[in-house]
């Protein structure tokens, strides 16, 4: 109560609801961008995308240089996958992806040759500044969607949706605002944190260059006030354009396209899973993805590297590391972050409010992993289910204003109709319910699993019919 | 689905292809907010504490002994429940008995036999929390279960109340002495603002002093334990309630600040109105349910052959909270799920 008042007159926009849980983001937020370059064998999965998983274009032990395609799919929601090394190809593979459930899917191994496994001055060139002489206007739309598509670039905040495809002119539903998403409301994580600060020009671009596709009148970039340099590199290099800085409230889950474009726009999303941004005429891009865009439009560099935080307790050397996808967790823990220590319990494919665990750490960074945590007995929760006390504090902090306890109530006893009726399929999942829990009830698990069910449930029952 | 069983013992983590040293394999969120069911209780136990404090000024050593007699029985049930019931004794240790046993005592007047307050907190807990379940499954609140079980045993014990050593210093009468709203009733002199708001006039054990009532109530509201819907809905209610009986009849009917300040009123609403368990978990929910109580509070007390209704209020509203929760239950953010 007293942390709702304050924040309504600290002036800063915010949601209603939702939760505070402590930032831990001192780790690395002032570790600067490190180019990282394994030198074992890469695992680059096929499927990186919501969508069909791409179909291999090479041939197994195919000499293949760096950024060419390896895995394409005609499909509209899909994006091609690069190289992302210089190196020699192998026999497709299985491996687990680093998400929820542990699913799996085919991956292409590929041996980083010796020398010039990438590019010479990559991180200069990543971290380029110089973005003067770029006039977003005279590209043309279609080009600049043709470019995303051929980029290989997918929402790099987790959700993993094909860029292209969002920012693609639909004369039925006009957009008329570009949200860029800088909020990184998760704990421990400063990868577009630090992006923010050491490339912000390169996100102004790509910003002017998504803003020019999609037809949007007004761009925005959203950033939680916890990160006062990236605010104040952001609005050194937007001088001359014209973008609106919001700064929010920090709190969680912000990040959420639900949570922030009420935030920053008034504006209210319909509830999923109908329900999308562009109901209401926005569009949310992360951040790291427009500082894509710039360079997958500008200057033709397709989406091989992505920056991830390492970070956690249970790593020696927390940092962001600029990671080419498909390294493995182990050598980037190990060659990059100084190795696990002996107290590490826990390593989570994200933060820590939704990254799911990972079994062990032979699962390859993909372009949706923002983040690997490694935690410590000490700063993980430990969970004792006991009865629901009807506190009702899940239901005063659901962002989305759905009851929690009642949906897992009727999840547990497999009553998944009283389930939809209590709005299952609206939840984001972002966990507030179980953070704030004092039974220690795991709500956001019980729906996740629910969700889970019906789905299945759905499928079993249009394959009968 | 709790990671905890898992961490007692790593080596038998169900993966298949854990390589050489395996992780704990979890469901997000990995942090938690810290709070208990027991950390809560405690909480609005420190709550009681201003209230105990000044139990202890007028009534002395009947304060303690009755405190302690209902928690005895509050505990007593618990673990006897929990027994019949194969169960561990962790509710015990939760709280949630020992907060029941404090409330009841609090509402019980200062010359009650001790036997019959510990029978009053084995009842409350056994009838009214045990037998629907245990913690979080009970329909009534079990503090206002044993006290109308005390109410229907011992009726004469329940309305008398002897005044106290700081009351006949003060020069009240020693033989008889009415509770504010006794007198009201009855028409009779009603005692000064400042004593009702301090808490210098007859009454149950917790219940006199308004200000105490409030300084804890404004503490687990500020803390976010008690939620601030039932309170004021049900404050509110009432005393809008009574000073328009009192315009009507002025002579008749003391105004809102008396009935505000007298009898359960402030303690009820902050603490007994707000128990979680009996009340809507919807907000819409738990400001219907504070107003319904404010509302036949002053029905009782105004109408009713009761001087003091609160017990009645609750347990009618408690009785109401499944319909109230299934007309007040939320819409989502975005609107209603399309089907």
């Amino acid at each position: 109560m007293i942390a709702a008042l304050r924040e309504r007159l600290s002036g800063l926009k915010s949601f209603q609801r939702g939760i505070h849980p402590p930032h831990r983001k001192k780790y690395s937020e002032h570790a600067p961008i490190e180019l990282f370059t394994p030198t074992g064998d890469l695992l680059i999965p096929m499927s990186q995308h919501i969508g069909p998983p791409c179909k291999p274009t090479i041939k197994p032990r195919e000499e293949i240089e760096y950024g060419q395609i390896i895995g394409d799919i005609d499909h509209p929601i899909s994006a091609p996958i690069h190289a992302t090394l210089k190196g020699k190809t192998a026999m497709t593979v299985i491996t687990t992806l680093p998400g929820p459930g542990g699913k799996r899917c085919d991956a292409i191994p590929l041996k980083p040759s010796e020398e010039g496994a990438v590019p010479e001055n990559f991180l200069a060139s990543f971290l380029d500044r110089n973005w003067d002489s770029v006039e977003p206007t005279k590209y043309e739309p279609e080009e600049i969607i043709t470019k995303i598509r051929a980029g290989g670039l997918v929402g790099m905040g987790g959700a993993t949706f094909p860029t292209y495809f969002k920012l693609k002119r639909n004369p039925d539903r006009p957009v008329d605002t570009l949200l860029l998403n800088g909020a990184e409301c998760e704990p421990y994580l400063t990868a577009d944190h630090r992006l923010m600060v050491e490339c912000p020009e390169g996100i102004i671009v790509g910003l002017e260059l998504a803003r020019h596709a999609a037809g949007a009148e007004r761009a925005i970039i959203a950033i939680e006030e916890n990160k006062p340099d990236a605010i104040e590199a952001l609005k050194k290099a937007a001088v001359g354009h014209n973008v609106e800085i919001a700064v929010c409230a920090t709190k969680y889950p912000m990040g959420g396209e639900r949570q922030l474009i009420p935030a920053v726009l008034g504006r209210t999303v319909p509830s999923a899973p109908k329900g999308l941004p562009l109901d209401v005429g926005v569009v949310v891009v992360n951040v790291s993805t427009a500082h894509g865009i710039a360079r997958a439009v500008v200057r033709d560099q397709p989406f091989t590297h992505r920056v991830v935080t390492v970070t956690g307790l249970g790593v020696k050397k927390p940092g962001n590391y600029l990671t080419p996808i498909g390294t493995k967790f182990s050598e980037l823990i190990e060659s990059a972050a100084g190795g696990v220590t002996s107290e590490a319990i826990k390593v989570l494919a994200g933060g820590p409010m939704m990254g799911p665990t990972v079994p062990n750490l032979n699962v390859p960074v993909i372009k949706g992993v923002g983040g690997i945590t490694v935690m410590i007995d000490q700063e993980t929760a430990h969970w004792h289910e006991t009865p629901c006390i009807r506190c009702g504090r899940c239901i005063d902090n659901c962002p989305l204003y759905l009851s929690p306890t009642k949906i897992a109530h009727a999840i547990k006893h497999r009553e998944y109709d009283l389930a939809n009726e209590f709005d299952m399929q609206a939840c984001c999942e972002c966990g507030c319910c179980s953070y704030i829990c004092p039974a220690q009830i795991p709500l956001a698990q019980y729906i996740r699993a629910g969700k889970n069910q019906w789905r299945i449930m759905q499928t079993k029952q249009k394959a009968t019919t | 689905m709790s990671d905890a069983t898992n961490a007692a013992k790593p080596a038998a983590l169900p993966i298949k292809d854990a390589g050489p040293r395996g992780f704990l394999v979890s469901s997000p969120p990995h942090l938690a907010a810290g709070a208990t069911t027991q950390r809560i209780m405690f909480e609005v136990l420190l709550a009681m504490l201003p209230l105990f404090g000044f139990a202890l000024y007028m009534f002395r050593l009947s304060a303690i002994v009755l405190t302690v007699a209902t928690i005895a029985g509050a505990l007593a049930a618990e673990a006897l429940g929990n027994l019949m019931r194969k169960r561990d004794q962790s509710s015990v240790y939760d709280g949630s008995a020992i907060v029941t046993g404090a409330i009841l005592a609090f509402s019980l007047p200062p010359s009650l036999n001790p036997y019959m307050a510990f029978l009053g907190g084995m009842v409350g807990i056994a009838l009214g929390k045990i037998v629907f379940g245990g913690i979080g499954n009970n329909l009534f609140n079990p503090a206002m279960v044993g006290r109308a079980f005390l109410m229907i045993c011992f009726p004469a014990a329940l309305v008398s109340f002897t005044p106290t050593a700081p009351m006949t210093a003060a020069g009240v009468d020693a033989t008889t002495m009415a509770t504010p709203l006794y007198a009201a009733a009855k028409q009779m002199d009603l005692p000064s603002m400042s004593a009702l708001w301090l808490g210098n006039t007859g009454g149950c054990l917790g219940e006199t002093s308004a200000i105490a009532a409030l300084i804890g109530g404004l503490y687990l509201v500020i803390r976010g334990v008690a939620d601030w819907r039932q309170p004021l809905a049900l404050l509110l209610t009432a005393g809008i309630f009574a000073q328009i009986a009192h315009w009507i009849a002025p002579d008749a009917h003391p105004g809102a600040t008396f009935h505000l300040t007298s009898g359960a009123m402030m303690f009820g609403a902050f603490f007994i109105a707000t128990d979680y368990v009996g009340a809507p978990v919807n907000p819409w929910g738990r400001l219907i349910f504070g107003a319904g109580v404010g509302l036949l509070v002053m029905v009782i007390r105004l109408f009713g052959a009761y001087p003091e209704g609160f017990m009645f209020a609750i347990l009618i509203m408690n009785s109401l909270t499944p319909v109230i929760e299934r007309v007040t239950t939320p819409t989502p953010f975005g609107g209603k799920v399309e089907a």
